[in-house]
């Protein structure tokens, strides 16, 4: 990052610092409640999703309005459109059955250790295992789908 | 096997709706301002292939070379803001009473998944339904149709917690 605007580290810290903030505020970092939404018993988790979708959509939607490039990497404001295929619902669905298995993702789980929950480790360990499993796979086979 | 479990409660929201608006709106004002600053759309399952890429040479790492370290500041916001929230309002330590083998196995999972699937519950369902893509929008509603299938059946099956 040396090459980096002066503000970008600082304002990548500060972005962070308020996610997790909010994750934890939510309760979103403790399993049980995620596992109390997916078990139908509090259905908070929903207000999280699209409160926070809601915000960035706002953010989306203005950003290009009041200037063509963000002011800290030049780069054109653009939203996060992301290509379809097999592998959206392929790995959605292995997310799924895994979020479903821990109440954990990851987000949440970098949140969960923040508010000392020491455990979580067997989770963010897992999700190392699973990345690099997936990277050894698809290594190689293909450079289609890069994102 | 408990059947009122799997059927929704009279109560729906038990905890009230405030942590969880407030939580939700700090998360996407988080998303927000990084976007706003770099025009990024930060989600936080890129990190785990981000930060293999400093220890291991495979090209599907290696592409978020130029992106790793910037990830991981965030990845560290992510755990001291958390840690602020524990400090300030939850007065120490929690620790959650999940078996670690649902969480080991679960994280395995979720590590194949959100990569394979290009994006997690902060890429997909924080910056992409706030973008109105469809991509995230099918993933989204992919991996939470599959989730409550999944939790209702592990509780069904009498696993708690």
């Amino acid at each position: 990052m040396t090459d980096r605007h002066p503000l970008f580290a600082p304002l990548i810290l500060v972005g962070g610092l308020l996610f997790g903030f909010g994750l934890a505020y939510s309760h979103m970092a403790r399993p049980e409640v995620v596992l109390d939404f997916l078990q139908f018993e509090d259905f908070g988790l929903l207000f999280v999703m699209f409160v926070g979708a809601g915000v960035t959509g706002l953010a989306y939607l203005l950003a290009p309005r009041l200037s063509d490039r963000a002011p800290l990497t030049g780069d054109r404001f653009e939203r996060r459109l992301k290509p379809f295929d097999r592998n959206v619902v392929v790995g959605g669905t292995i997310f799924g059955v895994g979020w479903g298995v821990s109440g954990v993702c990851p987000g949440a789980a970098y949140a969960s250790l923040g508010v000392g929950n020491v455990t979580i480790l067997w989770a963010i360990a897992g999700m190392f295992v699973g990345a690099y499993l997936q990277g050894r796979w698809r290594s190689g086979t293909s450079s289609a789908g890069a994102d | 096997m408990d059947p009122v479990s799997v059927l929704p409660v009279a109560e729906p929201f038990p905890n009230g709706v405030a942590r969880y608006a407030i939580g939700g709106l700090l998360v996407g004002l988080g998303a927000a301002v990084i976007y706003l600053g770099t025009g990024i759309s930060a989600g936080a399952s890129t990190f785990l292939e981000s930060t293999l890429s400093y220890v291991s040479g495979q090209s599907r790492f290696q592409r978020y070379v130029a992106s790793r370290d910037w990830r991981l500041l965030f990845t560290l916001g992510i755990v001291m803001g958390a840690g602020v929230y524990a400090v300030v309002f939850q007065g120490g330590a929690w620790t959650t009473a999940v078996s670690p083998w649902r969480l080991l196995l679960g994280g395995v999972l979720v590590g194949i998944g959100t990569r394979v699937g290009r994006g997690c519950t902060s890429g997909h369902g924080i910056c992409g339904v706030g973008s109105a893509s469809r991509t995230s929008l099918v993933g989204v509603v992919t991996f939470l149709l599959v989730a409550i299938g999944t939790a209702q059946l592990v509780a069904a099956l009498g696993v708690t917690p």
